[in-house]
Protein backbone atom coordinates (compact mmCIF):
# COMPACT_ATOMS: atom_id res chain seq x y z
CA UNK A 1 0.00 0.00 0.00
CA UNK A 2 2.76 2.40 0.95
CA UNK A 3 4.57 1.68 -2.26
CA UNK A 4 1.41 2.25 -4.16
CA UNK A 5 1.13 5.69 -2.62
CA UNK A 6 4.72 6.53 -3.36
CA UNK A 7 4.23 5.53 -6.93
CA UNK A 8 1.08 7.56 -7.21
CA UNK A 9 2.70 10.50 -5.55
CA UNK A 10 5.54 10.26 -8.00
CA UNK A 11 3.07 10.18 -10.83
CA UNK A 12 1.17 13.17 -9.53
CA UNK A 13 4.35 15.14 -9.12
CA UNK A 14 4.47 15.45 -5.35
CA UNK A 15 7.66 13.47 -4.73
CA UNK A 16 10.84 15.54 -4.41
CA UNK A 17 12.77 16.25 -7.56
CA UNK A 18 15.81 14.03 -8.11
CA UNK A 19 17.13 15.35 -11.39
CA UNK A 20 16.11 17.90 -13.92
CA UNK A 21 17.46 18.31 -17.40
CA UNK A 22 17.18 21.89 -18.56
CA UNK A 23 17.45 22.86 -22.16
CA UNK A 24 19.90 20.03 -22.72
CA UNK A 25 21.42 19.61 -26.17
CA UNK A 26 24.05 17.30 -27.54
CA UNK A 27 25.83 17.74 -30.85
CA UNK A 28 28.31 15.06 -31.90
CA UNK A 29 31.63 15.96 -33.47
CA UNK A 30 30.34 14.70 -36.84
CA UNK A 31 27.69 17.44 -36.77
CA UNK A 32 24.70 15.26 -35.87
CA UNK A 33 22.35 16.87 -33.38
CA UNK A 34 21.46 13.97 -31.11
CA UNK A 35 19.43 16.01 -28.62
CA UNK A 36 17.96 19.45 -28.81
CA UNK A 37 16.45 21.55 -26.01
CA UNK A 38 15.42 18.66 -23.80
CA UNK A 39 13.60 19.52 -20.59
CA UNK A 40 12.92 16.62 -18.32
CA UNK A 41 12.05 16.40 -14.64
CA UNK A 42 12.74 13.15 -12.87
CA UNK A 43 11.26 12.75 -9.41
CA UNK A 44 12.33 10.52 -6.58
CA UNK A 45 10.67 7.11 -7.07
CA UNK A 46 9.62 7.71 -10.66
CA UNK A 47 9.48 4.86 -13.11
CA UNK A 48 10.01 6.92 -16.20
CA UNK A 49 10.12 5.47 -19.70
CA UNK A 50 11.72 7.22 -22.63
CA UNK A 51 9.76 5.96 -25.63
CA UNK A 52 10.64 6.78 -29.21
CA UNK A 53 11.83 5.64 -32.61
CA UNK A 54 15.48 4.86 -33.36
CA UNK A 55 17.62 7.94 -33.57
CA UNK A 56 15.51 10.05 -31.21
CA UNK A 57 18.37 10.35 -28.73
CA UNK A 58 16.92 8.17 -25.95
CA UNK A 59 20.20 6.39 -25.40
CA UNK A 60 22.14 9.63 -25.64
CA UNK A 61 19.92 11.12 -22.94
CA UNK A 62 20.61 8.10 -20.76
CA UNK A 63 24.36 8.39 -21.26
CA UNK A 64 24.21 12.07 -20.34
CA UNK A 65 22.37 11.24 -17.12
CA UNK A 66 24.92 8.52 -16.36
CA UNK A 67 27.77 10.98 -16.83
CA UNK A 68 29.24 8.86 -19.62
CA UNK A 69 28.88 11.86 -21.89
CA UNK A 70 28.63 15.61 -21.34
CA UNK A 71 25.93 17.88 -22.78
CA UNK A 72 26.87 20.42 -25.43
CA UNK A 73 24.39 22.92 -24.02
CA UNK A 74 22.02 23.17 -21.07
CA UNK A 75 22.49 21.51 -17.73
CA UNK A 76 21.64 18.61 -15.49
CA UNK A 77 20.65 19.53 -11.94
CA UNK A 78 20.81 16.80 -9.34
CA UNK A 79 19.16 17.25 -5.99
CA UNK A 80 21.82 16.64 -3.40
CA UNK A 81 25.31 15.34 -4.04
CA UNK A 82 25.45 12.62 -6.64
CA UNK A 83 28.45 10.55 -7.54
CA UNK A 84 28.54 7.68 -9.92
CA UNK A 85 27.95 5.08 -7.22
CA UNK A 86 24.42 6.46 -6.99
CA UNK A 87 23.79 5.37 -10.56
CA UNK A 88 23.10 1.86 -11.78
CA UNK A 89 23.25 1.15 -15.49
CA UNK A 90 21.82 -1.79 -17.43
CA UNK A 91 22.89 -2.04 -21.05
CA UNK A 92 20.98 -3.45 -23.98
CA UNK A 93 23.25 -6.47 -23.92
CA UNK A 94 23.89 -8.20 -20.58
CA UNK A 95 27.52 -6.99 -20.86
CA UNK A 96 28.94 -9.48 -18.37
CA UNK A 97 32.56 -10.49 -17.88
CA UNK A 98 32.52 -13.84 -19.75
CA UNK A 99 35.42 -15.27 -17.74
CA UNK A 100 33.94 -14.46 -14.34
CA UNK A 101 31.34 -16.39 -12.37
CA UNK A 102 27.89 -14.94 -11.72
CA UNK A 103 29.01 -14.08 -8.20
CA UNK A 104 32.12 -12.27 -9.41
CA UNK A 105 30.10 -10.36 -12.00
CA UNK A 106 27.67 -9.07 -9.38
CA UNK A 107 30.52 -8.40 -6.96
CA UNK A 108 32.35 -6.28 -9.55
CA UNK A 109 30.96 -2.79 -8.70
CA UNK A 110 31.68 -3.39 -5.01
CA UNK A 111 35.08 -4.87 -5.80
CA UNK A 112 35.99 -1.75 -7.75
CA UNK A 113 35.19 0.22 -4.62
CA UNK A 114 37.52 -1.94 -2.60
CA UNK A 115 34.98 -4.19 -0.90
CA UNK A 116 36.44 -7.65 -0.26
CA UNK A 117 34.73 -10.85 -1.38
CA UNK A 118 33.78 -11.80 2.18
CA UNK A 119 32.42 -8.35 2.97
CA UNK A 120 30.51 -8.22 -0.30
CA UNK A 121 29.06 -11.69 -0.01
CA UNK A 122 25.85 -10.89 1.92
CA UNK A 123 24.92 -8.07 -0.48
CA UNK A 124 25.76 -10.12 -3.56
CA UNK A 125 23.84 -13.18 -2.35
CA UNK A 126 20.86 -11.05 -1.43
CA UNK A 127 20.80 -9.41 -4.85
CA UNK A 128 21.08 -12.81 -6.53
CA UNK A 129 18.11 -14.08 -4.57
CA UNK A 130 16.16 -10.92 -5.47
CA UNK A 131 16.62 -11.69 -9.17
CA UNK A 132 15.86 -15.40 -8.58
CA UNK A 133 19.35 -16.66 -9.34
CA UNK A 134 20.19 -18.32 -6.04
CA UNK A 135 22.24 -21.43 -6.74
CA UNK A 136 23.78 -20.05 -9.91
CA UNK A 137 26.54 -18.02 -8.27
CA UNK A 138 29.29 -20.29 -9.59
CA UNK A 139 28.00 -20.53 -13.15
CA UNK A 140 29.74 -18.56 -15.90
CA UNK A 141 27.65 -16.41 -18.26
CA UNK A 142 27.75 -18.78 -21.24
CA UNK A 143 26.05 -21.42 -19.13
CA UNK A 144 23.03 -19.13 -18.65
CA UNK A 145 20.07 -18.31 -20.88
CA UNK A 146 19.57 -14.81 -22.25
CA UNK A 147 17.02 -13.95 -19.58
CA UNK A 148 19.26 -15.18 -16.78
CA UNK A 149 22.18 -13.15 -18.10
CA UNK A 150 19.99 -10.07 -18.02
CA UNK A 151 19.04 -10.87 -14.41
CA UNK A 152 22.74 -10.98 -13.52
CA UNK A 153 23.14 -7.63 -15.23
CA UNK A 154 20.29 -6.15 -13.17
CA UNK A 155 21.67 -7.64 -9.97
CA UNK A 156 25.05 -6.09 -10.74
CA UNK A 157 23.49 -2.68 -11.35
CA UNK A 158 21.49 -2.89 -8.10
CA UNK A 159 24.13 -4.32 -5.78
CA UNK A 160 25.41 -0.87 -4.85
CA UNK A 161 21.85 0.25 -3.98
CA UNK A 162 21.86 3.13 -6.46
CA UNK A 163 19.39 6.00 -6.20
CA UNK A 164 18.67 5.83 -9.88
CA UNK A 165 18.68 2.88 -12.25
CA UNK A 166 19.21 3.63 -15.93
CA UNK A 167 18.13 0.93 -18.36
CA UNK A 168 18.91 1.09 -22.08
CA UNK A 169 16.42 -1.18 -23.88
CA UNK A 170 17.44 -4.00 -21.56
CA UNK A 171 14.87 -6.56 -22.70
CA UNK A 172 14.77 -5.77 -26.42
CA UNK A 173 16.72 -8.86 -27.41
CA UNK A 174 14.68 -11.31 -25.31
CA UNK A 175 11.73 -13.44 -26.37
CA UNK A 176 8.30 -12.25 -25.28
CA UNK A 177 7.71 -14.81 -22.54
CA UNK A 178 11.06 -14.04 -20.91
CA UNK A 179 10.47 -10.32 -21.35
CA UNK A 180 7.10 -10.44 -19.55
CA UNK A 181 8.66 -12.39 -16.71
CA UNK A 182 11.50 -9.91 -16.36
CA UNK A 183 9.04 -6.99 -16.55
CA UNK A 184 7.13 -8.44 -13.60
CA UNK A 185 10.27 -9.14 -11.59
CA UNK A 186 11.67 -5.68 -12.26
CA UNK A 187 8.45 -4.06 -11.05
CA UNK A 188 8.51 -6.20 -7.92
CA UNK A 189 12.08 -5.12 -7.21
CA UNK A 190 11.22 -1.48 -7.86
CA UNK A 191 8.24 -1.56 -5.51
CA UNK A 192 10.31 -3.09 -2.73
CA UNK A 193 13.30 -0.79 -3.03
CA UNK A 194 11.69 2.39 -4.31
CA UNK A 195 14.59 3.55 -6.41
CA UNK A 196 14.11 5.77 -9.44
CA UNK A 197 14.14 4.21 -12.90
CA UNK A 198 14.73 5.73 -16.30
CA UNK A 199 13.85 3.06 -18.83
CA UNK A 200 14.61 3.47 -22.52
CA UNK A 201 12.45 1.40 -24.86
CA UNK A 202 10.84 1.46 -28.27
CA UNK A 203 7.99 -0.77 -27.14
CA UNK A 204 4.71 1.02 -26.37
CA UNK A 205 3.41 -1.99 -24.46
CA UNK A 206 6.46 -2.36 -22.31
CA UNK A 207 6.64 1.32 -21.44
CA UNK A 208 2.96 1.49 -20.43
CA UNK A 209 3.11 -1.70 -18.42
CA UNK A 210 6.11 -0.61 -16.38
CA UNK A 211 6.05 3.12 -16.04
CA UNK A 212 4.46 5.75 -13.91
CA UNK A 213 5.26 8.22 -16.69
CA UNK A 214 5.98 7.75 -20.36
CA UNK A 215 7.98 10.45 -22.10
CA UNK A 216 7.68 10.22 -25.87
CA UNK A 217 10.61 11.45 -27.92
CA UNK A 218 10.89 12.37 -31.59
CA UNK A 219 13.88 12.19 -33.92
CA UNK A 220 15.88 14.59 -36.08
CA UNK A 221 16.70 16.36 -33.91
CA UNK A 222 16.15 14.20 -30.82
CA UNK A 223 13.68 15.98 -28.57
CA UNK A 224 10.90 15.47 -26.05
CA UNK A 225 7.63 15.30 -27.97
CA UNK A 226 5.06 14.62 -25.31
CA UNK A 227 4.37 13.05 -21.96
CA UNK A 228 1.79 10.59 -20.76
CA UNK A 229 1.15 9.84 -17.10
CA UNK A 230 0.22 6.23 -16.51
CA UNK A 231 -2.21 6.40 -13.60
CA UNK A 232 -2.87 2.70 -13.21
CA UNK A 233 -2.05 1.55 -9.68
CA UNK A 234 0.79 -0.74 -8.71
CA UNK A 235 1.31 -3.65 -8.22
CA UNK A 236 0.65 -4.43 -11.84
CA UNK A 237 0.45 -8.07 -12.79
CA UNK A 238 -0.73 -10.32 -15.56
CA UNK A 239 -4.30 -9.21 -14.92
CA UNK A 240 -3.30 -5.63 -15.71
CA UNK A 241 -1.67 -6.78 -18.93
CA UNK A 242 -5.01 -8.00 -20.24
CA UNK A 243 -7.19 -5.24 -18.77
CA UNK A 244 -9.12 -2.70 -20.88
CA UNK A 245 -7.37 0.10 -18.94
CA UNK A 246 -4.02 -1.15 -20.16
CA UNK A 247 -5.26 -1.39 -23.73
CA UNK A 248 -6.61 2.16 -23.59
CA UNK A 249 -3.35 3.51 -22.17
CA UNK A 250 -1.40 1.69 -24.85
CA UNK A 251 -3.59 3.24 -27.52
CA UNK A 252 -2.98 6.69 -26.08
CA UNK A 253 0.77 6.17 -25.93
CA UNK A 254 0.74 4.72 -29.40
CA UNK A 255 -1.10 7.78 -30.75
CA UNK A 256 1.47 10.11 -29.24
CA UNK A 257 4.28 7.98 -30.65
CA UNK A 258 2.73 7.99 -34.15
CA UNK A 259 2.45 11.77 -33.99
CA UNK A 260 6.06 11.97 -32.85
CA UNK A 261 7.20 9.83 -35.77
CA UNK A 262 5.11 11.85 -38.25
CA UNK A 263 6.46 15.10 -36.83
CA UNK A 264 9.91 14.18 -38.05
CA UNK A 265 10.58 16.24 -41.12
CA UNK A 266 11.23 14.61 -44.47
CA UNK A 267 10.49 11.18 -45.87
CA UNK A 268 13.33 9.54 -43.91
CA UNK A 269 11.40 7.77 -41.24
CA UNK A 270 11.24 4.08 -41.86
CA UNK A 271 10.15 3.08 -38.39
CA UNK A 272 12.71 0.60 -37.33
CA UNK B 1 4.61 -43.92 -27.70
CA UNK B 2 5.94 -46.60 -30.00
CA UNK B 3 6.35 -44.02 -32.72
CA UNK B 4 8.64 -41.95 -30.53
CA UNK B 5 10.69 -45.01 -29.54
CA UNK B 6 10.96 -45.96 -33.16
CA UNK B 7 12.42 -42.63 -34.18
CA UNK B 8 14.85 -42.82 -31.28
CA UNK B 9 16.01 -46.26 -32.37
CA UNK B 10 15.93 -46.00 -36.11
CA UNK B 11 17.57 -42.95 -37.65
CA UNK B 12 16.49 -41.76 -41.03
CA UNK B 13 19.04 -42.34 -43.80
CA UNK B 14 20.38 -38.77 -43.66
CA UNK B 15 21.00 -38.83 -39.91
CA UNK B 16 22.44 -42.35 -40.10
CA UNK B 17 24.85 -41.21 -42.76
CA UNK B 18 25.84 -38.22 -40.65
CA UNK B 19 26.41 -40.40 -37.57
CA UNK B 20 28.53 -42.81 -39.61
CA UNK B 21 30.52 -39.90 -41.01
CA UNK B 22 31.18 -38.52 -37.53
CA UNK B 23 32.34 -41.90 -36.25
CA UNK B 24 34.68 -42.29 -39.20
CA UNK B 25 36.10 -38.81 -38.73
CA UNK B 26 36.74 -39.43 -35.05
CA UNK B 27 38.80 -42.53 -35.80
CA UNK B 28 40.36 -41.21 -39.00
CA UNK B 29 41.63 -38.09 -37.26
CA UNK B 30 44.17 -40.26 -35.43
CA UNK B 31 44.60 -43.30 -37.60
CA UNK B 32 45.15 -41.56 -40.91
CA UNK B 33 48.16 -39.35 -40.05
CA UNK B 34 49.74 -42.24 -38.12
CA UNK B 35 49.27 -44.61 -41.03
CA UNK B 36 50.77 -42.12 -43.49
CA UNK B 37 53.71 -41.57 -41.13
CA UNK B 38 54.38 -45.30 -40.83
CA UNK B 39 54.02 -45.69 -44.59
CA UNK B 40 56.53 -42.88 -45.20
CA UNK B 41 59.06 -44.45 -42.83
CA UNK B 42 58.66 -47.87 -44.46
CA UNK B 43 59.09 -46.25 -47.88
CA UNK B 44 62.21 -44.43 -46.65
CA UNK B 45 63.63 -47.71 -45.42
CA UNK B 46 62.80 -49.53 -48.67
CA UNK B 47 64.31 -46.80 -50.86
CA UNK B 48 67.56 -47.01 -48.90
CA UNK B 49 67.61 -50.80 -49.14
CA UNK B 50 66.63 -51.11 -52.80
CA UNK B 51 69.05 -48.47 -54.05
CA UNK B 52 71.79 -49.48 -51.63
CA UNK B 53 72.20 -45.86 -50.58
CA UNK B 54 75.25 -45.50 -48.32
CA UNK B 55 74.62 -44.64 -44.68
CA UNK B 56 76.52 -41.33 -44.84
CA UNK B 57 74.10 -40.05 -47.46
CA UNK B 58 70.77 -41.36 -46.25
CA UNK B 59 70.74 -43.65 -43.21
CA UNK B 60 67.91 -46.15 -42.80
CA UNK B 61 65.35 -45.32 -40.11
CA UNK B 62 66.51 -48.23 -37.98
CA UNK B 63 70.05 -46.86 -37.95
CA UNK B 64 68.80 -43.41 -36.96
CA UNK B 65 66.88 -44.99 -34.08
CA UNK B 66 69.98 -46.91 -33.04
CA UNK B 67 72.05 -43.71 -33.12
CA UNK B 68 69.41 -41.93 -31.08
CA UNK B 69 69.94 -44.66 -28.48
CA UNK B 70 73.74 -45.02 -28.67
CA UNK B 71 74.41 -41.24 -28.79
CA UNK B 72 71.70 -40.49 -26.25
CA UNK B 73 74.09 -39.00 -23.69
CA UNK B 74 75.61 -36.53 -26.12
CA UNK B 75 72.36 -35.65 -27.89
CA UNK B 76 70.25 -35.15 -24.78
CA UNK B 77 72.83 -33.03 -23.01
CA UNK B 78 72.87 -30.84 -26.14
CA UNK B 79 69.09 -30.85 -26.19
CA UNK B 80 69.11 -29.58 -22.61
CA UNK B 81 71.34 -26.67 -23.63
CA UNK B 82 68.98 -25.78 -26.47
CA UNK B 83 65.91 -26.19 -24.26
CA UNK B 84 67.39 -23.88 -21.67
CA UNK B 85 67.78 -21.13 -24.26
CA UNK B 86 64.34 -21.88 -25.69
CA UNK B 87 62.47 -21.61 -22.41
CA UNK B 88 64.43 -18.66 -21.09
CA UNK B 89 63.82 -16.76 -24.30
CA UNK B 90 60.14 -17.73 -24.26
CA UNK B 91 59.89 -16.46 -20.69
CA UNK B 92 61.58 -13.22 -21.66
CA UNK B 93 59.34 -12.97 -24.73
CA UNK B 94 56.27 -13.28 -22.49
CA UNK B 95 57.56 -10.66 -20.07
CA UNK B 96 58.73 -8.33 -22.82
CA UNK B 97 55.76 -8.88 -25.11
CA UNK B 98 53.10 -8.47 -22.43
CA UNK B 99 54.99 -5.62 -20.79
CA UNK B 100 55.26 -3.67 -24.03
CA UNK B 101 51.64 -4.47 -24.92
CA UNK B 102 50.46 -3.10 -21.57
CA UNK B 103 52.57 0.00 -22.16
CA UNK B 104 51.09 0.39 -25.63
CA UNK B 105 47.60 -0.05 -24.24
CA UNK B 106 48.07 2.94 -21.95
CA UNK B 107 47.95 5.33 -24.84
CA UNK B 108 47.27 5.21 -28.55
CA UNK B 109 50.15 7.66 -29.02
CA UNK B 110 52.69 5.37 -27.39
CA UNK B 111 51.49 2.50 -29.54
CA UNK B 112 51.61 4.54 -32.75
CA UNK B 113 55.08 5.81 -31.92
CA UNK B 114 56.76 2.55 -30.94
CA UNK B 115 54.97 -0.22 -32.80
CA UNK B 116 56.99 0.38 -36.01
CA UNK B 117 60.18 -0.42 -34.08
CA UNK B 118 58.76 -3.78 -33.08
CA UNK B 119 57.90 -4.47 -36.71
CA UNK B 120 61.40 -3.53 -37.89
CA UNK B 121 62.83 -5.91 -35.32
CA UNK B 122 60.46 -8.63 -36.49
CA UNK B 123 61.00 -8.41 -40.23
CA UNK B 124 64.80 -8.17 -40.19
CA UNK B 125 66.19 -11.73 -40.52
CA UNK B 126 67.87 -12.76 -37.28
CA UNK B 127 70.79 -14.30 -39.19
CA UNK B 128 71.54 -10.84 -40.55
CA UNK B 129 71.39 -9.21 -37.11
CA UNK B 130 73.56 -11.79 -35.39
CA UNK B 131 76.98 -10.49 -36.48
CA UNK B 132 76.06 -7.18 -34.86
CA UNK B 133 74.98 -8.88 -31.65
CA UNK B 134 78.19 -10.83 -31.78
CA UNK B 135 80.15 -7.57 -31.76
CA UNK B 136 78.16 -5.88 -29.02
CA UNK B 137 77.52 -8.77 -26.63
CA UNK B 138 80.21 -10.84 -24.99
CA UNK B 139 78.33 -13.39 -22.97
CA UNK B 140 77.46 -16.48 -25.04
CA UNK B 141 74.14 -17.21 -23.32
CA UNK B 142 73.02 -13.60 -23.55
CA UNK B 143 73.81 -13.61 -27.27
CA UNK B 144 71.67 -16.65 -27.91
CA UNK B 145 68.89 -15.42 -25.66
CA UNK B 146 68.75 -12.09 -27.40
CA UNK B 147 68.46 -13.78 -30.79
CA UNK B 148 65.74 -16.17 -29.72
CA UNK B 149 63.91 -13.36 -27.94
CA UNK B 150 63.85 -11.13 -31.00
CA UNK B 151 62.27 -13.96 -32.98
CA UNK B 152 59.74 -14.96 -30.32
CA UNK B 153 58.45 -11.77 -28.73
CA UNK B 154 56.61 -10.24 -31.66
CA UNK B 155 53.59 -12.60 -31.86
CA UNK B 156 53.04 -12.11 -28.12
CA UNK B 157 53.32 -8.34 -28.37
CA UNK B 158 51.11 -8.05 -31.41
CA UNK B 159 48.42 -10.46 -30.16
CA UNK B 160 48.32 -9.08 -26.64
CA UNK B 161 48.08 -5.52 -27.94
CA UNK B 162 45.15 -6.55 -30.11
CA UNK B 163 43.52 -8.28 -27.14
CA UNK B 164 43.96 -5.34 -24.77
CA UNK B 165 42.30 -3.09 -27.37
CA UNK B 166 39.42 -5.46 -28.10
CA UNK B 167 37.45 -4.87 -24.92
CA UNK B 168 33.68 -4.53 -25.27
CA UNK B 169 32.75 -0.84 -25.34
CA UNK B 170 29.92 -1.26 -22.86
CA UNK B 171 32.15 -3.07 -20.40
CA UNK B 172 34.55 -0.16 -20.61
CA UNK B 173 31.65 2.21 -19.85
CA UNK B 174 30.61 0.01 -16.96
CA UNK B 175 34.07 0.28 -15.42
CA UNK B 176 34.10 4.02 -15.99
CA UNK B 177 30.67 4.30 -14.40
CA UNK B 178 31.90 2.49 -11.32
CA UNK B 179 34.89 4.77 -10.99
CA UNK B 180 37.47 2.10 -11.81
CA UNK B 181 41.09 3.22 -11.76
CA UNK B 182 43.41 2.59 -14.71
CA UNK B 183 44.99 -0.27 -12.79
CA UNK B 184 41.62 -1.84 -11.94
CA UNK B 185 40.55 -1.58 -15.55
CA UNK B 186 43.74 -3.35 -16.61
CA UNK B 187 43.60 -5.98 -13.89
CA UNK B 188 39.93 -6.90 -13.98
CA UNK B 189 38.95 -6.11 -17.56
CA UNK B 190 41.65 -5.69 -20.16
CA UNK B 191 44.11 -8.40 -19.13
CA UNK B 192 41.46 -11.13 -18.81
CA UNK B 193 39.88 -10.01 -22.09
CA UNK B 194 43.28 -10.22 -23.79
CA UNK B 195 43.96 -13.71 -22.43
CA UNK B 196 42.72 -15.69 -25.48
CA UNK B 197 44.74 -13.44 -27.79
CA UNK B 198 47.84 -13.73 -25.61
CA UNK B 199 47.56 -17.52 -25.51
CA UNK B 200 47.27 -17.61 -29.30
CA UNK B 201 50.47 -15.57 -29.51
CA UNK B 202 52.14 -17.81 -26.93
CA UNK B 203 51.49 -20.90 -29.05
CA UNK B 204 53.24 -19.26 -32.00
CA UNK B 205 56.03 -17.88 -29.83
CA UNK B 206 56.71 -21.31 -28.29
CA UNK B 207 57.64 -22.75 -31.68
CA UNK B 208 59.47 -19.59 -32.69
CA UNK B 209 61.63 -19.51 -29.59
CA UNK B 210 62.83 -23.03 -30.39
CA UNK B 211 63.53 -21.99 -33.97
CA UNK B 212 65.21 -18.82 -32.70
CA UNK B 213 67.36 -20.79 -30.27
CA UNK B 214 68.45 -23.30 -32.94
CA UNK B 215 69.13 -20.60 -35.54
CA UNK B 216 71.13 -18.58 -33.03
CA UNK B 217 73.13 -21.67 -32.12
CA UNK B 218 73.73 -22.33 -35.79
CA UNK B 219 75.18 -18.90 -36.37
CA UNK B 220 77.14 -19.00 -33.12
CA UNK B 221 78.01 -22.67 -33.63
CA UNK B 222 79.60 -21.92 -36.98
CA UNK B 223 82.13 -20.02 -34.92
CA UNK B 224 82.53 -22.93 -32.53
CA UNK B 225 80.87 -21.18 -29.62
CA UNK B 226 77.88 -23.33 -28.82
CA UNK B 227 77.12 -26.75 -27.42
CA UNK B 228 73.43 -27.00 -28.30
CA UNK B 229 71.73 -29.35 -30.72
CA UNK B 230 72.51 -27.11 -33.67
CA UNK B 231 76.25 -27.47 -33.10
CA UNK B 232 75.78 -31.25 -32.97
CA UNK B 233 74.13 -31.02 -36.38
CA UNK B 234 76.94 -28.88 -37.82
CA UNK B 235 79.53 -31.23 -36.35
CA UNK B 236 77.79 -34.29 -37.72
CA UNK B 237 77.56 -32.57 -41.11
CA UNK B 238 81.31 -31.97 -41.20
CA UNK B 239 81.98 -35.60 -40.30
CA UNK B 240 79.40 -36.98 -42.71
CA UNK B 241 77.73 -38.58 -39.70
CA UNK B 242 74.27 -38.60 -41.26
CA UNK B 243 72.65 -40.90 -38.67
CA UNK B 244 73.47 -38.49 -35.86
CA UNK B 245 72.38 -35.56 -37.98
CA UNK B 246 69.00 -37.20 -38.53
CA UNK B 247 68.73 -38.15 -34.86
CA UNK B 248 69.35 -34.54 -33.81
CA UNK B 249 66.85 -33.30 -36.37
CA UNK B 250 64.19 -35.68 -35.09
CA UNK B 251 64.85 -34.56 -31.52
CA UNK B 252 64.33 -30.91 -32.51
CA UNK B 253 61.08 -31.70 -34.33
CA UNK B 254 59.75 -33.76 -31.45
CA UNK B 255 60.64 -30.98 -29.01
CA UNK B 256 58.77 -28.45 -31.16
CA UNK B 257 55.70 -30.67 -31.30
CA UNK B 258 55.85 -31.22 -27.55
CA UNK B 259 56.11 -27.48 -26.86
CA UNK B 260 53.10 -26.84 -29.10
CA UNK B 261 51.05 -29.57 -27.44
CA UNK B 262 51.88 -28.38 -23.93
CA UNK B 263 51.02 -24.76 -24.76
CA UNK B 264 47.78 -25.88 -26.45
CA UNK B 265 46.87 -27.79 -23.31
CA UNK B 266 47.65 -24.79 -21.10
CA UNK B 267 45.55 -22.59 -23.34
CA UNK B 268 42.67 -25.06 -23.27
CA UNK B 269 42.78 -25.37 -19.49
CA UNK B 270 42.68 -21.61 -19.00
CA UNK B 271 39.92 -20.90 -21.53
CA UNK B 272 37.78 -24.00 -21.30
CA UNK B 273 35.08 -22.51 -19.12
CA UNK B 274 34.35 -19.39 -21.08
CA UNK B 275 35.99 -18.86 -24.43
CA UNK B 276 34.40 -19.95 -27.71
CA UNK B 277 37.63 -21.45 -28.99
CA UNK B 278 37.81 -23.97 -26.15
CA UNK B 279 34.16 -24.98 -26.07
CA UNK B 280 32.91 -28.27 -27.37
CA UNK B 281 30.43 -27.93 -30.13
CA UNK B 282 27.08 -28.86 -28.70
CA UNK B 283 25.02 -29.00 -31.85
Amino acid sequence: MIQEKVAQKAASGEAPMLLSLRNVGKVFSNGVTALSKVDLAIREGDFLSLLGPSGCGKSTALRLIAGLSTPTSGQLDWRGPVDRSNIGFVFQEPTLLPWASVFDNVWLPLRLKGVSRTKAEPAVMEMLSRVHLTGFENAVPRELSGGMKMRVSIARAMVTKPRILLMDEPFAALDEITRFKLNNDLLELWQDERFTVVFVTHSVFESVFLSSRVVVMAARPGRVFGELPVDAPYPRDEAFRTSPDYAALCRQASDVLVNAINSTAGPHHDGH
Amino acid sequence: MTAIEDTALRLDPEEARRARQERLERIGKWVLPLAIMVLAIVLWDRICAWNEIPQYILPRPGVVLQTLHSDAGLLFSSLLVTLRITFLSLLLAVIGGVGLAVLFAQSKWVEMSFFPFAIVLQVTPIVAIFPLINIYVNNQTVKLLLCAWIVAFFPILSNTTLGLNSVDRNLRDLFKLNGATRWQQLRYLRLPAAMPYFLGGLKIAGGLSLIGAVVAEFVAGAQGQSSGLASRIIEAGYRLNAPRLFAALILISLTGILIFLVLSLVSHLILRRWHESALKQER
